[in-house]
């Protein structure tokens, strides 16, 4: 059986499942409950200085949620931990205490002065706990006070931080970035300078979550008005994926270990995380959503795919697919698929033929004999995915590529093999023809 | 009502159940979906191209459009889709066997067996501009054409609330003091609890330009002669009326039941534990008729019921579905029988015999010559309806009748001009409700055309 045992910046924990430092690890009596389900870490909720941040007493979350009430999208204008930093400390010593074999890294988000990190840094160390992760990541409330967010936005500011801290503690630091960022590479970078251990990534994207069309307000409406808020949950897993895999394949990055977060909620999210660079995972919205039981599929989920693969431990799939992540310019500008649609699974939904006649390409018919019946034109097929996509049975439609040197039907040529558009005629920048083929 | 009389006493009864029982018996079969059973259920449409549901509704109701908007919360939008198309929409979201039309050809089938459920979301959207009070349509400005519509059933309603509709002026001449017609004489109380065909006829009312005359029924009080004399147009929706005979001796016994009339006074008692009901019941005939009669007779306290067809299941009338609900019931159904005398017992019915049939060699129905009785103390006759010709009065000789009900053309336009018909009384239909809606639908538009033959005509929303 594959083992799961996960060493992150030398924190040790039974498996490679953290929560996110978030309301699930605000305080002892949740994250004991944690981990007794199972997790292997937490990063505890964001401790500041005293006297303690104040929360709205109206409502904090709001929802972009499926016709049948499934989450998909969570936004919250929640801010650090309300409590008093000593409550927090002693907890923080007390679960250590009690559970050695757990992760327990500690967020923290003080003003930026090196008295404010100075001060904090050696009472969380006398915790026991074993690292600390660097808030620089959320976009509401204390971004406005030159905090979180704030602070991820300007890389100078995060590599002066980082480096206060490896200065003053002895704690493996953790990046925590934001992705409300135009270059999430500046920012990584910057970690990297000023000395940090690892980065995590992603924290909450800025958001509204809807409008309310009664009160006129953004939601959640808050005695009438509505701030922006953090958005996360699956919906933010494709940005946090990308913003991943661009700090796992840049040379300067090279090494530091990343903690992929945003939008995990299967064995097969943090799979893909993982294969994309991120060491361990946490989670926060599925937790939030389900409860702490969800951490079970994610482990044995884990493991089975793992044994079915081949791996026996994680590292030997981290940043997999690191290498396979290129820029478009890259790509096989030759590789030519066709739609297949199976007629044994097809339910003859019509979804694909007007969904590419309407929008794409008019490659998919309507009718034969005057039956319904919907077939790939390969004449005109591009092999684009939309009626994959938009197929609602799975596995009906897929896509087949044509081999090296037969005939493309769309452009009577015969398929050629691998060049880019960096040696393409049409690229008025051409270079010469690169022979650099995917990895396999 | 005092001590219950048991369901095990032989004879006609009336009370064979404890009072409560009779009010949960009669209380809807299938109960409306919740705002988020509507919602989970709403998200199961695919939103189809050129959706095989809208083919297979009679009335081309747009069916995943419809849905989507009730997925979309524009529920008022959802409920306009259906009844622009079918105004008699809430009623056929209880009462159309959807299995066969709309639910049936739903794609879903193929993929899980499971239909999305067409008909309880388009009661879901038609109950919330009821229950609300919202009207969908606004009456078009007079035209100064008036109508007569003989009939208020179904086709009538249709044909009469789509004219109005246009701006044209309506004269329903209804038979009976209630309009609806079969919906409120006929179907399945459990189909249409809450007094829903009476809420619905209501509905289409409020539109305006539609004076409905009780009392007048074609052949007596009314003559087709007159009407089309005194009116621009004249539109038949007089459905069926007759009841077929068993075609054996039919001795002046008791205990032998007309389903229809039996049904009639079931859908009007104020009081079910009334109703006299048998001990062990026969039901001859292989219909709606004979499923609705032998459920409700079962809901009523009857012990054993046996529906008696002399062909297969698949030459029922009713669905499948409507079969094993009657099944569920605690209904037997025996196929391949048809009855062949009554016996009786001092004046009353005391059981029906019968000889088994088969196809013969040229499809045709044969007895076999084997013969078993069933006992009974009640026997419905549920075999089918056939057109009251006499109240087509005079003008019998010029409308078309000849397969024995009314010929129309694809417009519902009869041999006789001026005159349009439509619903069960015409011939080609499958004796639908949903059918006798889209006749109604079809001869209203073919009437307005006809009675401003250069002008575009289209119904507004309110
Ligand atoms: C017991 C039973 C159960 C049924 N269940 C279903 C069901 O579940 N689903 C379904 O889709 N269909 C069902 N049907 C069939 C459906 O009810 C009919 O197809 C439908 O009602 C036909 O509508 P119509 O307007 O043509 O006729 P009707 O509904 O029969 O209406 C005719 C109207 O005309 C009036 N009338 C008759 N003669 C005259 C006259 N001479 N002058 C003036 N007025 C007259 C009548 O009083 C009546 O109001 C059922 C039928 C029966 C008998
Ligand atoms: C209600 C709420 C409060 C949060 N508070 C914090 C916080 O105090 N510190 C922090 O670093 N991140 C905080 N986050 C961000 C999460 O840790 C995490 O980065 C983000 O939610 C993405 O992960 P997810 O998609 O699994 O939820 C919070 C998120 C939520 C939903
Ligand atoms: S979308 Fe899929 S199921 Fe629907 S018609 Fe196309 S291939 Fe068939």
């Amino acid at each position: 059986m594959a083992d799961l045992s996960s060493s992150f910046v030398g924190i040790r924990s039974p498996n490679p499942f953290w929560l996110a430092s978030a309301p699930p690890t605000d305080k002892a009596y949740n994250v004991n409950r944690a981990f007794e389900a199972g997790w292997g870490g937490v990063v505890w909720k964001t401790l500041g200085e005293d006297p303690p941040i104040v929360n709205v007493s109206g409502p904090r979350y709001g929802a972009l949620l499926g016709t049948a009430r499934n989450l998909i999208g969570f936004n919250n204008i929640e801010l650090i931990t309300d409590r008093l930093l000593d409550v927090n400390l002693r907890e923080i010593r007390q679960v250590k205490r009690d559970w050695p074999d757990r992760a327990l890294a500690v967020s923290l988000m003080v003003p930026c002065e090196e008295r404010a990190w100075k001060t904090i840094l050696p009472m969380v160390e006398d915790t026991g706990a074993d690292g600390i992760e660097l808030n620089f990541g959320c976009p509401h409330g204390m971004s406005e006070r030159g905090m979180g967010s704030a602070v991820g936005q300007v890389p100078e500011y995060v590599e002066m931080v980082v480096r206060w801290c490896k200065e003053n503690s002895r704690l493996p630091v953790i990046v925590k970035l934001t992705p409300n960022v135009t270059n999430i590479l500046a920012p990584a970078r910057a970690a990297q300078r000023g000395g940090a251990d690892a980065v995590s990534l992603i924290n909450t994207v800025s958001a509204i979550m809807s409008v309310d069309l009664d009160g006129m307000t953004p939601s959640p409406s808050v005695g009438g008005r509505g701030a922006h808020g953090g958005y996360c949950g699956p919906a933010v897993k494709p940005i946090a994926l990308r913003m991943l895999g661009e700090i796992a394949r840049d040379p300067e990055c090279r090494g530091v270990p990343l903690s992929g977060i945003g939008g995990i909620a299967t064995w097969r999210d943090a799979a893909e995380f993982m294969a994309l660079g991120a060491s361990n995972v946490q989670v926060c919205t599925a937790a939030m959503v389900y409860g702490f039981k969800v951490v079970e599929d994610m482990i044995d989920g884990l493991v089975n795919w793992m044994d079915a693969k081949g791996y026996r431990s994680v590292p030997e799939f981290v940043g997999k697919a690191v290498p396979n992540f290129v820029d478009w310019e890259q790509l096989d500008l030759n590789y030519t698929v066709k739609a297949r649609i199976d007629q044994s699974l097809c339910i003859r939904c019509g979804r694909c033929h007007i969904a590419c006649e309407d929008t794409s390409h008019q490659a998919i018919t309507r009718e034969r004999d005057g039956k319904r019946h919907f077939e790939v034109i390969d004449a005109e097929c591009v092999g684009c995915n939309l009626c994959v996509n938009v197929c609602p049975v799975d596995q009906c439609i897929t896509l087949e590529s044509l081999p090296v040197g037969t005939p493309d039907p769309r452009t009577g040529q015969p398929v050629r093999s691998y060049a880019n558009w960096t040696s393409h005629p049409n690229n008025p920048a051409q270079r010469a023809p690169a022979a650099t083929a995917p990895v396999k | 009502m005092a001590s219950a009389d048991s369901t095990k006493t032989s004879g006609i009864r009336a009370n064979r159940l404890p009072e409560e029982v009779y009010a949960r018996n009669f209380a809807d079969a299938h109960p409306a979906l919740t705002p988020n059973q509507a919602l989970v259920e709403s998200d199961r449409c695919l939103f189809c191209y050129d959706a095989p549901c809208v083919q297979a509704c009679p009335t081309g109701i747009d069916i995943p459009s419809f849905i989507r908007k009730i997925a979309t919360g524009n529920i008022k939008g959802s409920a306009q889709d259906i009844l622009s198309e079918n105004a008699c929409g809430a009623l056929c979201a209880r009462v159309c066997p959807t299995e066969v039309l709309c639910e049936g050809s739903c794609v879903r089938n193929l993929q899980e067996h499971k239909p999305v459920a067409i008909g309880a979301l388009q009661r879901y959207a038609t109950d919330w501009v009821f229950d609300r009070g919202v009207q969908v349509f606004q009456r078009a400005a007079d035209t100064g054409r008036r109508i007569a519509v003989v009939g208020g059933g179904p086709a009538g309603l249709s044909c009469a609330h789509r004219l109005a509709t246009l701006g044209h002026s309506v004269t329903v001449f209804e038979a009976h003091d209630k309009l609806g017609g079969l919906n409120e004489y006929g179907v399945a109380a459990y189909k249409v609890a809450g007094g829903i065909a009476q809420r619905e006829v209501d509905y289409l009312l409020e539109v305006g330009g539609i004076e409905v005359r009780f009392g007048q029924r074609l052949g007596k009080e009314l003559s087709l002669a007159a009407l089309r004399r005194d009116f621009d147009a004249v539109f038949l929706g007089i459905g069926l009326g007759a009841v077929n005979a068993l075609g054996i001796d039919e001795p002046a016994i008791d205990g032998v039941y007309d389903a229809i009339d039996y049904i009639a006074d079931l859908r009007q008692s104020q009081a079910l534990a009334t109703l006299p009901v048998g001990r062990s019941v026969v039901v001859i005939g292989g219909g709606m008729t004979a499923i609705d009669i032998a459920t409700q007779i079962r809901r009523l306290g009857a012990e054993d019921v046996t529906i008696v067809y002399r062909r297969g299941p698949e030459q029922m009338g009713a669905s499948t579905k409507e079969q094993d609900w009657a099944q569920t019931n605690g209904v037997r159904i025996k196929h391949w029988a048809r009855p062949t005398g009554l016996l009786s017992d001092g004046g009353h019915l005391a059981g029906v015999a019968f000889e088994y049939t088969r196809l013969d060699d040229q499809q045709r129905l044969a007895g076999t010559g084997e013969r078993f009785e069933l006992p009974a103390d009640m026997l419905f006759k549920a075999i089918g309806q056939v057109l009251v010709r006499d109240s087509l009065d005079g003008q019998v000789g010029l409308l078309d009748t000849a397969s024995g009900r009314i010929a129309v053309d694809a417009e519902r336009r009869t041999s006789l001009p001026g005159v349009w018909a439509g619903g069960d009384c015409v011939a080609g239909g499958r004796d639908l409700t949903v059918e006798a809606v889209q006749d109604g639908k079809l001869a209203a538009l073919s009437i307005d055309r006809a009675l401003r033959p250069a002008q575009a005509s289209g119904v507004r929303h309110g």
